[in-house]
């Protein structure tokens, strides 16, 4: 053969037979992450999401001391102290009633939290139920189930609500009960589609041959597997909550002043906007967006750190 | 196809129909009477009032009369405006808030579609990091806080732009901005995502391996699958702008019918109301039936394989 | 059993093993077509030690480590091996469809025409793309743009390439359809693409691969996606549309049923090389390669009804991280150490069986009489 044949220079005691001990051929064994593990790491290294986390906990935070913190009450006015700018006394300025922005601030990102998370819990519970229920039945109830579903989704989300705040009048629980009337379809559609999806897997078949019972097929097998999509609508769920509550709020249909909601002393700002009070308007403004972006990358980050599509 | 639309429409009517009961009903569970506030007015009038406005006859006969007004479009008089119908109303303040509406939408979709098409060819590239920063910030920050600074900065400080009503093209321009840039976002996202994941099919290889430009891939056999999935949200897209048009035309001072619905809330002129949601809803659910006769046109599957069960 | 798999059995080759392969360049027409006077015929294809890998977020996966291999003239190579041992990537870095970045082609040619097509701009590649090379995928359920009339689809390639009028390439495109068995191809042409069944759709497919007149058709996995009657009429096709128009073919498959019936000759590949390269009857009859024998034992076969099927063991090994010797060692019975320290140089056995493993070697010979 040729003289740079490599079977020239291979040593005539390499001709053995090999030996179980010799492994070095063995492929190096990945370590495999569980499917939860897996994601929280590559959520780690997401640093935009990592960043909204952080700023959610933080916020969390001063919705729950800040109020506690400063040596104002949320709604005490104080006549001597109106439209004061940002100072030593009061962080955030005042209003035109001499309340401590800094303190409505705190208070107000309560009542969006507040709201985002019910709202998410509540559409959650009832979507695991419908979509779970239809999904999994099949047949002639998925098909009555999905008529329904398909009839909410074309009711206008907003005016519905309006409806609700007016009949009910205005109130944090009118709110919540008005937004998850309408957005819990959402979530059961997904579910839905989830549960389809994995419904026929093997393992669940397997599971059946076994004679489970539904119930525990579905606690057991479905629901880990459909919780991902799920997950990252719920964290979804809390900016668009978060809006309808300040745009209800910005409107006079939601949170009554004095009460503080970002959508109220938002409101309560537009008429001084063109005076050059810039932070009556500025701190409920760059809450609201600053806390809508942090949920919005966050569940972006989920969406990207739970969706095996891209796992490599 | 004949069939598709008939059945589309049916569900059309079952949803207007549905959205007018619960108007009705809700306003119906309101406790009292709309006049209870005239503290004015006596016993006499109060009947009298009740007889003009049809209040004093049985529930059923009320919801006859109602279901019969949406029909026919009258929706009947004003109560805290007594010389003005809610025709009238509608009439002049909906084309205003139409025109907001429509503005919007065409801006949304053209600018969102471009931003998200370009952004899913330079995938990971500058553009793409670019537009989905505008993107994801476009979506989180509300339609009111956008209008309020693009008044105080654009239109107050660097007074560039008229900062209220409704007068001429260039009052449209703030108004619109602040009202498209949430809708153009999410449209862009979902063009791209969309778009990304049809650029990864199998005819696309295949026009790839047919020797086809990248423009023609693109235009051809990308763009029209990607965008069958915007067309769906573009429904619920346009009744949330319609819904922003209320807020929005609150800021610039625009006269739409927002400002009319409003103030009927809070004035509680029930047949304003109702009148507006009804005529509102009836018009959302026949954009989402144009949509969905527009979908049915943009994939020809749709004849043939949209049978009984499928959703 | 060692004995029978060591001998370089010549019962089939008629020509005695020439070492050093000569590409035969002779315009002469060979009157019968076997299989083994194929060197006498023209290359259109030729692939040099072609490396191509991608990056993913867990490294970069070494897809194709080396494939060599000539393409004669109006013949049919398949490619066999397991999922993931690169057939389809080759496939597709020949038609120049690797999309970069993810991919990578690391080193190698693809000399189509003396023209090396990892080297051609994007757009002197389109000039080749569908003209001169046509691929055929997977799967005809999603291969044909579902928003598309199937006229359009068929006649688009035409109209790019040859600039001909639209009444034109309406001509050829009812020929096509005519030529791979559509019925009433005029009225078809204004139809979609669901409006047809799975082999109907595949038929489609390859009237548009050919439409253009190439000269080198690529079908990766074409059959596997239908069913196994339709299967039987899309390879008959694929004959007689050879026998028709003369292309050549690189048939990707994993199904020797597929391949025991089209293919001229076989390369066999695993973990991103070409293991083993031969004519059908070499391949089939006198397996060299563990690898190969291995293939062979784990497919039904009707005349060998005694044998019980014999799956291999084990499974291919990780491209990230591959392996420095021969990359089957891990599953091989006959593994001895140097498999495992050393790839293997390339045995020609005859002229067109060539295998890749050590025990070709006569110091192996002692190891296992």
């Amino acid at each position: 053969m040729v003289a740079k044949d490599p079977r020239l220079t291979v040593p005539d005691e390499w001709f053995k037979k090999k030996t179980d001990d010799g492994d070095q051929a063995e492929a190096v064994v990945r370590p495999s992450l569980s499917y939860w593990k897996d994601a929280w790491r590559r959520l780690r290294k997401n640093k935009l999401a990592m960043s909204g986390l952080v700023f959610l906990i933080l916020l969390t935070f001063m919705a729950i001391f800040g109020p506690i913190l400063s040596p104002y009450e949320v709604t005490a006015t104080d006549l001597r102290s109106q439209n004061l700018a940002p100072s030593a006394a009061h962080w955030f300025g005042t209003d035109e009633m001499g309340r401590d922005v800094f303190t409505r601030t705190w208070y107000g990102a309560r009542i969006s939290l507040f709201v985002g998370v019910m709202a998410a819990l509540i559409d959650f519970f009832i979507g695991i139920i419908y979509g779970g229920v239809s999904g999994y039945k099949g047949g002639r109830t998925d098909s009555i189930m999905m008529r329904v579903i398909e009839i909410l989704y074309g009711l206008p989300h907003l005016l519905v609500v309006i409806l609700l705040m007016v009949v009910m009048g205005p109130s944090l629980t009118t709110i919540i009960v008005a937004l998850t009337i309408t957005g819990w379809v959402g979530m059961a559609r997904i579910v839905r589609g989830q549960v389809l999806q994995i419904k026929n897997y093997e393992f669940v078949t397997a599971s059946k041959s076994f004679g489970a019972q539904t119930p525990r097929i579905i606690r057991k097998n479905l629901l880990p597997n459909t919780m991902g999509p799920i997950i990252v609508q719920m964290t979804l769920t809390v900016p668009s909550a978060i809006f309808a509550e300040a745009f209800l709020s910005f409107l006079g249909l939601g949170i009554q002043a004095p009460h503080a909601s970002w959508g109220v002393m938002a409101n309560d700002a537009l008429p001084v906007i063109l005076s050059g009070d810039w932070w009556r308007l500025f701190f409920p403004a760059f809450f609201i967006s600053i806390t809508m972006f942090a949920f919005n990358v966050l569940g972006d980050g989920m969406q990207d750190a739970l969706d095996p599509k891209l796992r490599g | 196809m004949p069939l598709y639309i008939l059945k589309r429409f049916i569900m059309m009517i079952v949803t207007i129909l549905i959205i007018a009961t619960l108007t009705f009903v809700l306003m119906r569970a309101i406790p009292g009477s709309p006049f209870d506030e005239e503290r004015t007015s006596n016993p006499t009038i109060q009947a009298n009032l009740e007889k003009f406005y049809k209040l004093d006859q049985p529930m059923p006969i009320q919801y006859l009369n109602y279901l019969k007004s949406i029909v026919t479009f009258d929706y009947g008089p004003s109560i805290k405006k007594p010389n003005e119908s809610v025709n009238t109303l509608l009439s002049r303040g909906f084309p205003i808030s139409f025109e907001l509406g429509i503005a919007t939408m065409i801006v949304a979709v053209l600018s969102g579609i471009v931003l998200g098409t370009f952004a899913a060819l330079r995938h990971n590239g500058i553009i793409d990091y670019g537009a989905m920063t505008f993107a994801v910030i476009g979506i989180s920050i509300p339609n009111f806080v956008l209008a309020t600074l693009l008044i105080q900065q654009v239109a107050v400080n660097w007074g560039w732009l008229p900062p209220a009503t409704w007068s001429s093209p260039k009052h449209m321009i703030l108004p619109v901005i602040a009202l498209a840039t949430g809708p153009t976002a999410i449209i862009a996202r979902l063009t791209r995502a969309s778009m990304l994941e049809v650029l990864t099919q199998d005819y696309i290889k295949m026009a790839r391996a047919k020797g086809l430009t990248p423009f023609r891939i693109v235009a051809r056999h990308a763009l029209r699958n990607a965008l069958m999935p915007v067309v769906t949200i573009m429904g619920t897209m346009l009744a949330g702008i319609l819904t922003g048009t209320f807020v929005i035309e609150k800021i610039f001072a625009i006269p739409g019918m927002g400002k009319y619905f409003v103030e009927s809330i809070n004035n509680r002129d029930y047949p304003v109301i109702m009148g507006s949601t009804v005529f509102y809803s009836a018009f959302l659910v026949f954009m989402l039936f144009v949509v969905d006769i527009l979908y049915g046109f943009l994939d020809p599957r749709i004849k043939l394989h949209k049978k009984e069960g499928e959703v | 059993m060692t004995g029978h798999q060591l001998a370089a059995s010549t019962s089939f080759a008629e020509a005695p093993a020439t070492i050093g392969g000569q590409a035969g360049r002779s315009t002469a027409t060979d009157e019968n077509s076997t299989s083994s006077s194929r060197a006498d015929k023209e290359i259109i294809l030729s692939v040099q030690n072609l490396e191509v890998s991608f990056k993913t977020f867990g490294g970069e996966v070494q897809a194709i480590r080396g494939v060599t291999f000539d393409l004669y003239k109006g013949e049919t190579l398949a490619v066999v091996g397991e999922s993931g041992c690169g057939k389809s990537v080759t496939a597709n870095t020949i038609m120049g469809l690797i999309p970069q970045p993810p991919g990578r082609i690391r080193n190698g040619q693809v000399l189509f025409k003396e023209k090396d097509l990892t080297k051609l701009s994007k757009r002197a590649l389109r000039d080749i793309q569908g003209v001169d090379i046509s691929m055929i995928f997977q799967d005809p359920m999603t291969a044909l743009n579902p928003t598309l009339k199937i006229g359009e689809q068929l006649m688009e390639g035409v109209r790019t390439h040859h600039k001909v009028s639209k009444a034109e390439a309406r001509r050829k495109a009812v020929e096509m359809l005519d030529l791979v068995g559509i019925s009433n191809p005029e009225e078809r042409l204004g139809q979609y693409p669901h409006q047809f069944s799975g082999g109907m759709r595949q038929r489609i497919v390859i009237a548009i691969a050919l439409i253009c007149e190439p000269e080198l058709l690529i079908a990766d996995e074409p059959t596997t996606a239908l069913d196994v009657t339709i299967q039987a009429q899309i390879l008959e096709l694929f004959a007689e549309i050879q026998r028709k128009t003369g292309v050549a073919i690189i048939l990707i498959t994993h199904d020797l049923g597929v391949v025991a019936k089209i293919a001229d000759r076989i390369a066999v590949m695993y973990a991103g090389k070409i293991i083993e390269i031969g004519n059908k009857r070499e391949i089939f009859y006198d397996p060299q390669h563990p690898y190969t024998q291995g293939l062979l034992n784990s497919v039904p076969r009707l005349d060998l009804q005694e044998e019980e099927l014999q799956p291999i063991d084990g499974t291919p090994p990780d491209l990230f991280a591959p392996p420095e010797g021969c990359p089957f060692a891990a599953r091989c019975p006959f593994a001895m150490e140097v498999c495992e320290r050393v790839y293997p140089a390339s045995t020609q056995l005859t002229e067109q069986h060539t295998v890749d493993c050590w025990l070709q070697d006569a110091r192996a010979k002692a190891v296992f009489s």
